[in-house]
């Protein structure tokens, strides 16, 4: 087991907000698989702010952990504060992560603003609400 | 809570008599080997008489046996100095798929050296065809390569069959035996292989020592160079308290060998039918029969390795995944991919490696706390999420 700090392990063996939204506002999917690491977001928007925030993690400890605390650090922010969340600010918040699963924190931040720019996209074609 | 160790595959822990044997050589028995005084005699005759356990245990010829620092040493000197030593008869080398890392990298390094490498594939169960090695053996090749059984999966290799076909090419044929020897019977002779690679730590010896034999008349280069040791094969003061310990667990295994069998293959068979009753989607890897005693290994679907793992580890169980966040280098096991397994599925590898200490209560144990936590990994798993709305919609 890679050594991993104490927030990371709290996170990995009680992970807030996983699960689905029914008719999400935008779903981001990041990773496949065949790398071992897959995150799925959904999202709820309500003026700009994200209200709500649901999580799929096909990965290790590292990964699940990663989505749990994403998704507890962009819960009620506004889409471009949750925009601004990095791979940095997330391993930072878990108080650090191994060296070879940094690539976990790139996905769950990525897997965010998938879900975002899906919403926005969405939006923007007219078929999103607001 | 209940501490199990289930990675006896990993290593194995020292056996009293083995601890007993091991401590002189900590203490007043500290010379050097090679020491032309009184110091240098008892540790000089406790090497030997490992030897002689050792030789004993796989059939072979005292002389024969070279003294090393590790499994990966072995491999790395068999391979690499069986085939420099007959680099002008050819430099083509035949190892494997599902070869254990010291040989395929080192494998890869003769090919720097500007060795030609062919590998041989595998079959759903791990097996590797005789006739394969056969069809990738050429006039230039001068070393074959094939391990005795797999550490990841169990599956136990037809060596003897190989061994009569690399004979009757001529080429010199390896086995990589570390996880066979001390564990079921390995005898060099009846095998008919030229050389044979063996570590302490698989079967309650200690760590940091394991053995290359090479069959007589066989040509090998050295790997380390420098004084005289191990019949000028292999230089650098000797590992005497670890030698000594080999030694001992040589000769333990040999006279407990069959009732080990019995234990080992008791447990394992009692996981391996019970774990799939329990939980759904999961899939037993390696041969179903020819397999080592104590390797039960599965790949669960929809979820991860190293999170099995750790749930595992915070229940107090101990074992081994070949996934690729428990690798270091990120890739999923090889060896389940040269088995045609997709890398999907091999995330979610875990191998429970029984041992002496272990009992039927360890494996009703497992059964208990295993698929709660393959049901809580997949409520997070998008994967399974996905197969059963899929399932549902096919209906």
């Amino acid at each position: 087991m890679p050594v991993y700090s104490e927030k990371v392990m709290e996170h990995f063996m009680n992970p807030r907000n996983v699960g689905e939204i029914e008719n999400p506002d935008g779903v981001g999917e990041e990773g496949n698989p065949v790398c071992g690491d897959m995150m799925t977001f959904y999202i709820k928007v309500k003026d700009d702010r994200l209200e709500d925030i649901k999580f799929k993690t096909f990965g290790c400890g590292a990964a699940i952990a990663v989505s749990s605390i994403v998704s507890e650090m962009a819960m009620g922010k506004t889409l471009d504060e949750a925009l601004k969340i990095t791979p940095r600010s997330v391993a930072d918040e878990l108080e650090g992560l191994p060296k070879n699963k940094y690539h976990c924190s790139n996905l769950g931040a990525q897997a965010l603003h998938k879900a975002i720019k899906n919403y926005q996209s969405k939006k923007k074609k007219g078929g999103g609400k607001s | 809570m209940r501490k199990i160790y289930l990675d006896n595959a990993s290593s194995t822990p020292l056996l009293p008599e083995v601890r007993e044997v091991i401590l002189p050589y900590l203490d007043e028995a500290f010379g050097n080997p090679s020491s032309m005084h009184e110091w240098g005699d008892t540790p000089r005759e406790a090497i030997e008489t490992a030897r002689e356990q050792v030789a004993q245990l796989i059939g072979a010829d005292a002389e024969e046996i070279i003294f090393t620092g590790s499994g990966t040493e072995s491999n790395n000197f068999a391979v690499k100095g069986l085939a420099l030593a007959q680099q002008n008869k050819g430099r083509h080398v035949v190892v494997s798929d599902i070869e254990h890392f010291s040989v395929l990298n080192s494998a890869r390094t003769l090919e720097k050296w500007g060795f030609e490498l062919s590998l041989v594939p595998v079959d759903k169960h791990g097996v590797v065809d005789p006739a394969d090695v056969v069809k990738n053996i050429r006039k230039d090749t001068v070393l074959v390569s094939i391990m005795h059984a797999n550490n990841e999966v169990g599956t136990i290799e037809p060596i003897k069959e190989i061994a009569r076909l690399t004979r009757e090419k001529g080429v010199v044929l390896h086995t990589d035996a570390i996880a066979t020897v001390g564990t079921i019977p390995v005898n060099v002779k009846e095998l008919g292989i030229d050389a044979l690679s063996l570590a302490g730590n698989q079967f309650y010896g200690p760590k940091g020592v394991g053995a290359l034999w090479v069959r007589k008349g066989v040509r090998i280069m050295p790997l380390l160079d420098g004084g005289v040791q191990e019949g000028g094969r292999r230089a650098g003061t000797e590992n005497v308290s670890a030698i000594v310990g080999l030694g001992k667990a040589a000769e333990l295994a040999e006279a407990s060998m069959t009732a080990r069998i019995e234990h080992l293959t008791g447990l394992r068979d009692r996981l391996l039918a019970k774990l799939p009753s329990r939980i759904e989607h999961v899939v037993v890897t390696g041969h179903p029969e020819n397999r080592l005693p104590g390797h039960a290994s599965f790949c669960v679907e929809f979820i991860e390795g190293e999170a099995m793992l750790m749930l595992l580890n915070s229940q107090g169980v101990a074992v081994t995944s070949g996934s690729a966040c428990t690798s270091r280098a990120l890739k999923a096991s090889h060896v389940l991919i040269a088995m045609g397994i997709s890398h999907e599925l091999a995330q979610g590898s875990i191998l429970f490696s029984f041992g002496l200490d272990n009992t039927a209560e360890d494996v009703d144990y497992v059964l208990e706390v295993m698929p709660p936590i393959v049901d809580r990994l997949r409520q997070m798993s998008p994967l399974y999420a996905k197969f059963i709305k899929t399932s549902k919609g096919g209906k």
